[in-house]
């Protein structure tokens, strides 16, 4: 805790309500005392988290404007190895993905009506499928794998060269060879912005784990809903930059320029 | 000291630190290293940014001892690349950086908002931990072998063709870089938030103001920076060529991830600065800051602009000239601000009751050096005398003179006007001075040949160059041997202070802020009470009113 | 510039002396320190300033003579005016250096190209006429010569301080500059972009001579083969003849005069052929096939150093006719075994 230096003139008395002008001088368990009310802290909760969020839009930002260099220069090779995605597998991640958004948005509800039940189960729901998401983003990533699409020694544009040689390739046109070797462009840039996607999904699981052990508890049935509004708010911001990933990196090739 | 000095020290007979203070509060290390206090942590901040300060300073005295001859005979061109390497990262993500926000910054903005802490101290212990680990991680670059890509990281020079050990000082960057956003992410919490009743946005200190516009940049610059430095390293790992031109790969797109944080960057290093010069002018004038809106939104604009003006450092790397157009007039607009700045100070000056102590001697030192970084800025954002200038030593004094003059002047005023409130205790008023002017002197000798050296072409990070540049060089050497003293003698007189310097009390500077209305050193809880602002910052009237009435504000 | 051109040289003449100034040895150089001198005035106008004023009221206003301050809150128009005054010099200094900067980087239509290829750690180049230097180069005076420069690994950037020019060679890419030497002599040439271990040692010599010792010196270091034959043979080794050979059949288009003219592309956009085009069709073929083309060419990448691709920008800018180009194929065809001499480019080992 980090109120080690609380000053002994606040009472510990029991929770109260929050928002009530007339007892913001008394003290909640969660209220740190360097804060004057419990408003003004969750105020600044969810305004650091904001500004959290903007740090992360800037750090994707650099690899959508690398991206946007990319396509813009190698537009066939972007559009070739986009369509060795599978875009069925992108669909249901994204619905899974939007879901455990819905499943969210549901626990942040949840929690400022105090069902302690009714939060769990809504957060469980959200890690089951933030997993399921994983899991699919594991056997796209272990088809990469096996088709020599990662980026690096083993990197082979064959399937793009000689489409025809290929089961799955066989009615794509073929690329040149000097085209199709910045295929391992699109593809670094795929495993980067999903990659790095995923570690924030992974990060984001760790997190729920957390927040289920303290809503079993009982930690966020009292009125205390900064945590899970602000981690809903994370979630989200990584829900929407795969609403952002889907289109750019499955469907290039859907609406082919002339 | 002379007559002419205002510092009120209380009765030296009677006269003791109170008992009861953040520094006393608890004891042991553990108290430290655990603790959420924001003045703890900006004590721990100074600690070890001071130590940094000295790495990097040693690796510049290296540089220059090795450019004392034309040959590269003190060491061999890998060594000496390493020097500079090591210096640049060092001093820059090291030090400049969180030197002001993170050690003045912490200890002063919760105070001068009248607020108890920042709104998250454990981040902001976080941030200290970051730091120390990117810290670490640097000098165990350094142990292993070092690393010579310069402080630029420029690919492919540093994703292909160096052996040493880039990964670990990427990483060092990487890490210390979530210290600087954790740091701006808290501050900027903070003034929007925690301000105390009555505090406005327009009666804080100037100082919070530059630390806000700071923060701004640190949180939105510095996750660029990262994700530059995530791909260098994935790029050198996987050795997939998102920079390598020969595997499709655009070499400049490193150099515009890296610039747009990198460039904003100077702003964080310099913006604080500013801030401390605002408070130091205004208290030793005894005058409210000339233009006190003009110089707040000033910062802000510098903060605005200061993000799109990164190509200018690519001007002469084939950018198209459209481009190059757009950026040199933007860099022309960024340098205003700083001008409507140096000449409110001066105005501030003007009908004020000035008396000249070590952080007013600093302040003045800076008005000078940054004059002229700033106006040698000009030379370089114009994009014909760039051509000629760029990438030799003409850039090295600019910079030096905006982040070590400025900037370096800046961090000592405020050092020297802070350390009676951060410590209880005055430092010896002469030997500062001479400190202070030392400092100057040794300056101006190390850096001023270097603009020569720069007009005549001798390119930068050179272990060895042409025979007719040793003169100046020679000069430039021994004002570097003269600064090296300037900067040993604040730390020595300083740590002496802490047990046998003078208790400061209250207010020796007789200054309007928050910070000086409680006590020297300040109580865990910073005030005992809730303040309630009810005057303007820098309202010198307000302070006499108090003082002629006896009355005691706060703490 | 306003200033008597006697009174000019005197004062350069005399901070070259006094070692400030590197010595005035190109067209750009007067402009460069003329401008530079406009800067110092600003600089010295300002610090002045900000002095008289730091130290005027620190005089004035010292507590012994002013116990008692007086509170002011500002002035708009002071404001003002120290916002529009250096904004406007600002702006000054900006239009000025615009236009030296396209001064720079605009060479003039008939100037003389030299190639030159920067490498760890040393700088090559390459005259049109085939002589090869390295860390060298000469130059006549009075004409202007444009540099086409290029790096086969790192950043490097080209620098002759007593030309007041400088410019980034690029790895992967052809960035030009120019300068037209006015005096006779050697001066300094620096890599001013810090490119690895031996950054400082790539430095070198840039002889400027008069234009019939120029002559002497092409005829004494002549290598035998201009570039453009270096190109040719390359051209023919390579096979680039079997499709690019200018006939009605040929699968690839006629090359002949196609150097500084307009190419429709398949994708329908309008490219300008210049030097830095040739290189990339070689290389990334793909990205600019002609109209009325099929998109069969191979790629290049790493088979041809870059002085082999300057030869073959130099012998196709050259090319105006396929009369050439047709013989060899036919003589090529007719005689397999007939080894092509690689050039002086092809035996550098090729970084990938």
């Amino acid at each position: 805790m980090d109120n080690s230096f609380s000053a002994p003139h606040y009472d510990d008395t029991e929770p109260l309500i929050v928002h009530v002008p007339a007892l913001e001088h008394h003290s909640t368990p969660q209220h740190r005392h360097h804060f004057e009310t419990e408003e003004q802290q969750r105020e600044a909760g969810s305004f650091g988290m904001w500004l959290f969020l903007l740090t992360e839009i800037m750090f994707f930002g650099g690899m959508f404007f690398a991206y946007l260099l990319y396509r813009n220069w190698y537009y066939p090779a972007f559009a070739a190895a986009s369509n060795q995605l599978s875009v069925p597998l992108g669909a249901i991640n994204t619905a899974i993905l939007i879901t455990s958004g819905f499943a969210m948005a549901l626990g942040v509800y949840y929690a400022e009506i105090r069902d302690r039940k009714k939060l769990v189960f809504a957060l469980v729901l959200t890690t089951v499928f933030g997993l399921a998401f994983l899991g699919v983003k594991y056997f796209e990533y272990k088809e990469k794998y096996e088709l020599h699409h990662i980026p690096g020694d083993k990197f082979s544009v064959a399937m793009f060269v000689n489409p025809h040689a290929y089961e799955l390739t066989k009615d794509e046109p073929p690329l040149a060879p000097d085209m199709a070797e910045k295929t391992q462009v699109f593809f670094f840039l795929y495993f980067a912005m999903t990659g790095m996607h995923a570690l924030h999904m992974i990060i984001g699981l760790g997190l729920l784990v957390w927040l289920i052990a303290r809503a079993r508890r009982g930690d966020f049935s009292t009125g205390y809903v900064a945590p899970i509004e602000n981690f809903g708010l994370y979630w989200h911001f990584v829900d929407i930059v795969w609403i952002f990933l889907f289109p750019l990196l499955y469907l290039i090739n859907r609406h082919p320029l002339k | 000291m002379s007559a002419a000095t205002i510092v009120t020290l209380p009765d030296q007979a009677t006269a003791t630190v109170p008992k009861k203070n953040y520094i006393t509060s608890e004891h042991g290390l553990l108290s430290w290293l655990l603790t959420a206090d924001h003045k703890r942590i900006a004590m721990l901040y100074m600690i070890s940014i001071t130590f940094f300060f000295f790495i990097g300073g040693a690796f510049a005295g290296l540089i220059r001892l090795e450019l004392l001859t034309p040959q590269s005979d003190l060491v061999a061109a890998d060594t000496y690349n390493k020097f500079f390497t090591m210096h640049g990262i060092v001093m820059v993500f090291l030090f400049l950086v969180p030197s002001v926000p993170a050690t003045l910054g912490n200890f002063l903005i919760p105070i001068m908002i009248g607020a108890k802490d920042l709104a998250f101290p454990k981040i902001n212990l976080l941030s200290w931990y970051l730091y120390m680990i990117g810290g670490t991680l640097t000098l165990s670059a350094l142990v292993l072998g070092g690393v010579d890509t310069g402080w630029t990281f420029t690919t492919p020079l540093s994703t292909h063709y160096l052996n040493t050990h880039v990964i670990t000082a990427a990483l060092a960057i990487f890490i210390a870089g979530f210290s600087s956003i954790f740091t701006g992410l808290n501050f900027i919490v903070t003034l929007h938030r925690m301000r105390c009743p009555g505090m406005t946005w327009f009666r804080m200190p100037l100082f919070c103001w530059s630390n806000y516009a700071a923060s701004l940049l640190m949180v939105l610059g510095t996750p660029v920076l990262a994700i530059a430095i995530v791909l260098v390293f994935l790029e050198r790992v996987f050795g997939v060529g998102v920079f390598d031109p020969a595997k499709g790969g655009d070499p400049l797109l490193f150099q515009h991830l890296f610039w747009f944080y990198s460039h904003p960057a100077v702003y964080i290093m310099i913006l604080p600065g500013m801030g401390v010069i605002s408070e130091v002018i205004s208290t030793f004038s005894r005058k409210r800051v000339f233009g006190y809106t003009a110089v707040a939104f000033s910062s802000v604009a510098i903060a605005l602009f200061g993000f799109f003006v990164w190509e200018h450092h690519m001007f002469i790397m084939g950018v198209s000239n459209y481009s190059a157009l757009v950026f040199s007039l933007l860099t022309m607009l960024v340098a205003v601000p700083s001008a409507i700045k140096i000449f409110n100070w001066a105005f501030t000056l003007q009908k004020g009751s000035i008396t000249f102590e070590t952080p007013m001697l600093y302040a003045f030192g800076f008005m000078g050096l940054f004059t002229i970084g700033g106006l040698t800025g000009v030379f370089l954002g114009v994009l014909g005398m760039d051509i000629h200038l760029t990438e030799t030593y003409f850039i090295v004094a600019h910079f030096h003179f905006v982040m070590v003059g400025g900037m370096l002047m800046a961090f000592l005023s405020g050092v020297h006007f802070w350390w009676p409130k951060m410590t209880g205790r005055m430092y010896p008023e002469s030997l500062s001075k001479l400190a202070a002017v030392v400092t100057f002197i040794g300056f101006i000798l190390t850096f001023m040949p270097q603009f020569i050296l720069g007009y005549l072409g001798m390119p930068r990070r050179y272990a060895a160059y042409p025979p007719e540049f040793q003169v100046l060089n020679v000069f430039s050497t021994a004002g570097a041997t003269i600064l090296g003293v300037g900067y040993m003698l604040p730390m020595l007189y300083l740590a002496w202070s802490l047990k046998y310097g003078a208790v400061a009390g209250n207010n020796p500077w007789q200054a309007t802020g928050l910070e000086w209305q409680i006590q020297s050193p300040p109580l865990t809880e910073n005030f005992v009470e809730t303040p309630i602002m009810d005057h303007e910052a820098y309202d010198y009237e307000w302070l006499e009113k108090q003082q002629t009435e006896g009355a005691k504000y706060i703490g | 510039m306003g200033i008597s051109p006697v009174l000019w040289q005197f004062l350069v003449k005399w901070l070259h002396n006094a070692a400030l100034f590197p010595s005035e040895a190109s067209t750009i150089s007067p402009w460069m320190d003329a401008f530079y001198l406009f800067l110092i005035a600003m600089t010295v106008v300002g610090l002045v300033l900000v002095g008289a004023l730091v130290f005027g009221f620190a005089i004035r206003y010292r507590k012994e003579r002013n116990p008692v301050a007086t509170q002011v809150e500002g002035s708009t128009l002071l404001e003002a005016t120290w916002t529009i005054i250096p904004l406007a010099i600002f702006l000054m200094a900006f239009v000025w250096g615009a236009l030296l900067y396209y001064r720079i980087y605009t060479p003039p239509p008939n100037s003389m190209n030299i190639y030159v290829v920067g490498k760890q750690w040393m700088w090559k180049s390459e005259h049109p006429g085939g002589q090869h230097e390295i860390n060298a180069l000469h130059v006549p005076t009075g004409t202007p010569v444009q540099l086409t420069i290029i790096s086969q690994d790192v950043f490097h950037s080209f620098s002759i301080p007593d030309f007041r020019v400088k410019r980034e060679a690029i790895p992967g890419r052809y960035t030009t500059v120019w300068f037209e030497a006015t005096q006779p002599g050697t001066y300094h040439l620096f890599c001013t972009q810090y490119c690895g271990t031996q950054h400082s040692g790539m430095i070198g010599e840039v002889t400027v001579l008069s234009p019939t010792d120029y002559q002497k010196w092409l005829q004494q270091s002549d290598s035998g083969m201009s570039l453009a034959q270096n190109g040719e043979r390359l051209f023919a080794s390579m096979g680039c003849n079997a499709c690019h050979s200018g006939t009605a059949a040929a699968r690839g288009p006629n090359l002949a005069g196609v150097y500084g003219s307009k190419l429709t592309l398949t994708d329908g956009s309008q490219v300008l052929v210049n030097d830095a085009y040739i290189r990339d069709a070689i290389l990334n073929p793909s990205q600019h096939v002609t109209a009325g083309f099929a998109p069969i060419m191979p790629t290049y990448k790493g088979q041809i150093s870059e002085e082999g691709l300057i030869d073959l920008v130099e012998f196709i800018k050259n090319l105006q006719t396929n009369y050439r180009v047709q013989q060899t194929q036919m003589t090529s065809d007719s005689d397999q075994a007939a080894q092509p001499t690689p050039t002086a480019g092809q035996s550098e080992a090729v970084k990938p």
